[in-house]
């Protein structure tokens, strides 16, 4: 199966430094439609109706979150565009700002208007950094044109830069890092549609969830319902790194098999392992890339890390919590001592050290971190720990035993 | 107005005036920690807390360059540990110290994004990827 270029269908293609190359593909014909003919309530129901699921990882209905902010009374209310692509292994959100900001400025757009906003941020990882005097003249151009804020519908998008931090990914530490504090998630409820940003009503969505929506408000809920699976409609866009000939940036129909982006389009051979979804995703060996892409089966935030049959499974492992054990907020202990805990025992494993036990207690550990951590880091950071001792439990008693 | 209230809320947040004073200094002095606390009516605790949450805000003074390698795993695949010891060599530092003429700082960081083109590094805000031992060298050549 053949790339399917819905989100990417521009990039590459206009110049993303001149709006009138958007235009003339067909640019902002979403937005004046919405803004024109459509109410709120319209193009919340027409978004809820195609199925479209959060892209940045977590999979929530965007129709309905939408719903919920718009149904939400307050005088002010707020959209934030997570541009905070902090998972390892992730890149396409840098790819889709660079080739393409002005989908996303008119998704922007147009979630404002849905849910009754008069100001959107774009939430820029600092190591985004170089992209933001490119993407604030961007916003710039099309003000300029008179997209943003017409026929009686103030609208602004700011852009804020972060100040590092992995974690700032996260809906609601990204929130506290808005307004300025330690960026550690909050508790919820309540969630950001009823009270997120500073109190108020706020859609967050992800730049690929943002980016399908002038499409879907184009061509119509049904059409996007066509295309992927019962439970995961549309397309994804993943990164693709590692041992791979190819490392890049792909769009597939939701449902298409991980082999297909694997081996046909990465060009990787001689597969040992693919994690799905970065330093927390799952582990798919190579006699099960068959699996196809989507929320029902595996999915993640896109970044797809290839690794060959000459890789350490075990080092990789450390590697990762280690990542995780630096990248922990400290907010609270299951994450925070557990993270630490399972770097030095998977390090000890690496060094020849381990002992039996210990594969007991980093199941043990796993288990009570996704039951008792506050967020999804420390809910998700065990997954690919897990997966590794159910499929390579082999390499780790090769560890422990030489 | 309400909405201009708010602006003004996020405009004036201690994390933003921790990145101005940044920008300034290069760093985050001691007696900023103790302005900005004074200034927001705020204990020295909450600032020093919020300044040592992220990375982009260093107590000490860096180098003039900070350069940034990344260690995450889809750069480890890629070798990245010759790309560190070659800058190591290079500047006769490790990682965060500084270079004697305060021209370069070194840190080792999680994945910068730029897995597409591993292994790779910042310097300041610019990417470099696809490097390679002799490529660091020709890349700082260029900064000194």
């Amino acid at each position: 199966m053949p790339q399917k270029l819905l989100v990417l269908r521009n990039c590459g293609v206009i110049d993303p430094q001149d709006v009138k190359s958007y235009l003339a593909r067909g640019g902002f014909k979403a937005l004046r439609r919405v803004q024109s003919g459509m109410t709120p309530a319209q193009v919340v129901g027409e978004v809820r109706r195609s199925g479209l699921r959060g892209r940045g990882g977590g999979g929530f209905p965007t129709g309905l979150k939408w719903e919920q902010t718009a149904q939400s009374p307050s005088q002010m209310k707020y959209v934030i565009c997570n541009a905070s692509e902090g998972e390892v292994g992730a890149f396409k959100d840098r790819y889709i700002l660079e080739k393409d900001p002005f989908t996303l400025i008119e998704g922007i757009a147009i979630a404002g208007y849905a849910v009754g906003a008069n100001k959107a941020y774009l939430y820029l990882r600092s190591e985004y950094a170089h992209l933001a005097p490119f993407l604030i003249g961007a916003i710039a151009e099309a003000e300029k044109e008179g997209f943003l804020g017409i026929g009686g519908h103030r609208f602004g998008i700011e852009l804020r830069l972060g100040s590092g931090g992995y974690v700032c990914g996260e809906e609601t530490a990204l929130m506290e890092s808005l307004e300025g504090r330690r960026g550690e998630p909050r508790a919820r409820p309540p969630f950001p549609p009823s009270q997120g940003l500073l109190g108020f009503p706020t859609v967050i969505n992800n730049v690929e969830t943002l980016m399908n929506i002038p499409w879907v408000v184009a061509n119509g809920a049904n059409r996007f319902c066509g295309m992927g699976t019962e439970e995961s409609k549309g397309t994804k866009v993943f990164s693709v790194c590692g041992d791979v000939e190819r490392p890049g940036v792909y769009e597939l129909e939701m449902g298409s098999s991980l082999r297909e982006l694997v081996e046909g389009l990465a060009s990787a051979g001689d597969v040992k392992m693919v994690q799905v979804g970065g330093a927390s995703g799952r582990i798919v060996p190579a006699d099960k890339m068959d699996v196809a892409l989507s929320y029902e089966s595996v999915l993640g935030a896109g970044p797809v890390i290839v690794f060959d049959k000459s890789r350490d499974v075990v080092d990789i492992m450390r590697q990762t919590m280690e990542f995780f054990a630096e990248e922990s907020c400290g907010k609270c202990a299951p994450c925070r001592e557990g993270t630490q805990s399972m770097a030095e025992t998977l390090a000890r494993i690496v060094d020849g050290k381990g002992r039996r036990k210990d594969l007991k207690a980093l199941e043990d550990l796993s288990a009570a971190m996704m039951l008792t951590s506050s967020c999804g880091l420390g809910q998700a950071a065990p997954y690919p720990v897990m997966d590794s001792l159910r499929y390579f439990r082999h390499e780790y008693e090769a560890h422990i035993s030489s | 107005m309400a909405s201009s209230t708010n602006d003004a809320r996020l405009d004036s947040s201690l994390l933003l005036l921790l990145e101005r004073t940044r920008e300034v200094y290069g760093y985050i002095p001691e007696h900023a920690l103790i302005g900005l606390a004074d200034a927001l009516g705020l204990p020295v605790v909450d600032v020093y807390s919020a300044a040592t949450f992220y990375r982009g805000l260093p107590l000490r003074p860096h180098g003039k360059h900070v350069i940034r390698v990344c260690k995450s795993v889809p750069c480890y695949l890629k070798h990245n540990g010759s790309i560190i010891h070659a800058v190591e060599r290079e500047l006769g530092i490790g990682p965060g110290q500084t270079s004697q003429d305060g021209l370069f700082s070194l840190e080792l960081v999680n994945c910068i994004g730029a897995c597409d083109r591993a292994p790779a590094m910042m310097i300041d805000d610019e990417v470099f990827g696809d490097l390679t031992a002799e490529r660091v060298t020709e890349i700082l050549a260029g900064y000194r």
